[in-house]
């Protein structure tokens, strides 16, 4: 035999405290802990902090105004005047990427709040009070549930048209029914809990019960798949965009950018493929790193 | 097991009934119809023109009417006809199916073959060097959106060959069709092997924590043998099922895909329908989206119960 296995490891003890994070005290050390526990989670949290400031900064960062069209500077290279280049119409890229940074996490962020609202809303009427109400909505959630995300806020964002809360609504849509399955299956659970007893025979009113007690009680998973949710929003907002259906001009969206220089820019203006692409690329990646950190910490059965 | 069947194959017709419902009710809330389409693109809009129109696409009929009229001509396999083509639209949607199957099937053959292996040694080496870089490339390769890897793929094919492929008619061989389809199977695939790795990582080491492979470790069993034949052959049962969920990851890849490589299969062709309101084309297209993810869910499920002789469905 090439390797001799030990069976049975010893436990230490003070490690495994250590690593469950035993001896956190506050922000800095759960930092801290978080470093050395989930190192790829904090690069995911720095990358996602760094796309928040530059949206709310970007009035700042931003060197020319994003809509300022310029005969003279279009297809501008990378360099010189513009540190990017500029689109056809002279449109500083740079700029309207940092922009960009505002309408793709704005959307990210409300669709995927929105979704998880109304998800968590549904999921606990439906598992709390059960009946026919739960019946329905189990199978309005399996006809959602048919659709792959992106054919749904197609269809969803065609319908209601092109603007910018439309295209929200559009993406939270497709959320809904994950967020409901979970919250549901946590209800069933914790309802027969012998604490939401406890609260009933001090005569607390159901709804009471369902919001104080019971709601708060299934956030964890809904915590974890929000923050996986929230790449895919990005994402889809970005190909809802790039397909023409997505936000509409004025506003920069980095997935409209990549649908106006398409094919032909590949040859001729590289810079306006590869720059927005990068920039929704390594957000996702941020949000990505970030869930899977939020997973391993809230949700141990997924511990490895 | 037989009622089982029949009680899943119920709520599948129930699901596709409501999907047929949702699609009709969120098309007719469409701002706009094909006729304001076809005036906008003309410049000036004639009332009575503009009725003649909707009065002969059945548009002034009550949205109910319109329903049954649809749902009862669909159970006859009648789709009705384009609105901007005129042509009927089966015939514009059958010569599209091969297009988007042919895609479909080699991005997915792309995804297993690179993602189960890489998902293995990932699990095999769990937290070595090589386990972080697999973990990192499959994280990055769900975060790289299909339709600028496909614009990356183009342009470094530009770059190298000076030209950009162009999709052909049907292939004559195998191999034509592989060489015509590898660079946008690969843009869909790719994504799509991030996914079936990680699952067949985790897969994996949720295997090789279990009993039976310590007895096999203590029995003096080589790790070769461990690995592949004791637990492979477990892991790879759930990674089965996620075929179900490919199944409606591939078809959003697909979409962007096609039209980044302008291939004229179903995809692209649904974008196109709703962006000129063609309803007959879009509410069909889609609840063939929507009977394809169905079906193959339950097959999945069955397939499961074939694979795994533990499961057993009762009720």
């Amino acid at each position: 035999m090439a390797t001799m296995r030990t069976l049975v490891q010893p436990v230490d003890h003070a490690a495994e405290l250590g690593r469950a994070g035993a001896n956190v005290t506050g922000g800095g050390s759960a930092l801290l802990h978080l470093a050395g526990r989930h190192p790829l989670g904090l690069l995911g949290l720095v990358i996602v902090v760094v796309f928040v400031l530059v949206a709310a900064f970007a009035p700042l960062l931003a060197t020319y105004d994003p809509l300022a069209t310029n005969a003279a500077a279009s297809l501008a290279q990378p360099g010189g005047q513009h540190m990017l280049g500029a689109d056809f119409m002279g449109r500083d890229l740079w700029s309207r990427i940092i922009y960009g940074a505002r309408i793709s996490l704005a959307v990210g962020i409300a669709s995927t709040v929105l979704g998880c609202v109304i998800g968590a809303a549904v999921g606990l009427v439906s598992g709390y009070w059960g009946g026919w109400v739960d019946l329905v909505v189990q199978r309005v959630n399996d006809v959602l549930q048919a659709l792959p995300l992106l054919v749904l806020a197609l269809v969803m964002a065609a319908s209601l048209g092109p603007s910018l809360a439309n295209t929200i609504i559009a993406i939270s849509i497709p959320v809904v029914p994950h967020v409901a399955r979970v919250v549901r299956a946590s209800t069933l659970s914790v309802r027969e809990m012998p604490f939401v007893e406890a609260a009933r025979a001090e005569g607390m009113g159901e709804l009471q019960i369902a919001l104080r007690h019971v709601l708060p009680n299934t956030l964890a998973p809904v915590i974890v798949l929000s923050t996986a949710q929230l790449g895919s929003a990005i994402l889809t907002e970005a190909s809802l965009s790039f397909l023409g259906l997505g936000i509409p001009e004025p506003y920069p969206s980095w997935g409209r950018m990549l649908s106006e220089s398409a094919a032909e820019y590949v040859r001729t203006a590289p810079w306006l493929v590869i720059f927005p692409g990068l920039a929704i690329s390594l957000v996702i990646f941020g949000t990505n790193l970030l869930g899977d950190a939020v997973r391993d910490i809230l949700d141990p059965r997924e511990r490895s | 097991m037989p009622a089982y069947i029949a009680r899943r194959f119920m709520l599948m017709l129930l699901t596709l009934f409501g999907m047929s419902v949702l699609i009709f009710v969120l098309l007719r809330l469409m701002p706009g119809n094909v006729a304001d389409i076809l005036f906008d693109a003309s410049g000036f809009i004639d009332p009575a023109e503009r009725a003649r129109i909707e009065e002969e696409l059945g548009l002034d009929q009550p949205v109910v009417t319109q329903y049954v009229q649809w749902i009862g001509a669909l159970l006859c396999g009648d789709l009705g006809f384009s609105y901007v083509s005129e042509r009927p639209a089966i015939e514009e949607i059958l010569p599209r199916i091969p297009v988007t199957a042919q895609l479909a099937a080699w991005s997915l053959l792309f995804s297993v073959v690179l993602g189960v292996p890489l998902g293995v040694i990932s699990a095999v080496r769990q937290n070595t060097g090589l386990d972080y870089a697999l973990r990192l490339v499959s994280l990055s390769g769900l975060s790289l959106p299909s339709f600028w890897l496909g614009l990356l793929i183009l342009m470094a094919f530009v770059q190298w060959f000076g030209f950009i492929p162009i999709y052909s008619e049907t292939p004559a061989t195998l191999w034509d069709g592989f060489l015509m389809f590898a660079l946008p199977a690969a843009a869909v695939g790719f994504r799509s092997s991030a996914l079936i790795m990680r699952l067949t990582r985790s897969s994996m080491l949720e295997v090789l924590r279990q009993d039976f492979i310590r007895t096999a470790r203590a029995k003096g069993a080589t790790e070769q043998a461990v690995n592949y034949r004791h637990a492979l052959r477990n892991a790879v049962l759930p990674v089965v099922t996620i075929i179900g969920i490919e199944a409606a990851f591939l078809i959003g890849g697909l979409i962007v895909t096609e039209t980044v490589f302008n291939i004229p299969g179903l995809a692209r062709f649904l974008v196109e329908a709703i962006l000129w309101r063609d309803y007959p084309i879009v509410q069909n297209l889609v609840m063939l989206i929507a009977v394809v993810v169905v079906v193959v869910n339950f097959l999945v499920d069955m397939l499961y119960a074939v694979l795994d002789p533990r499961i057993r469905y009762s009720d």
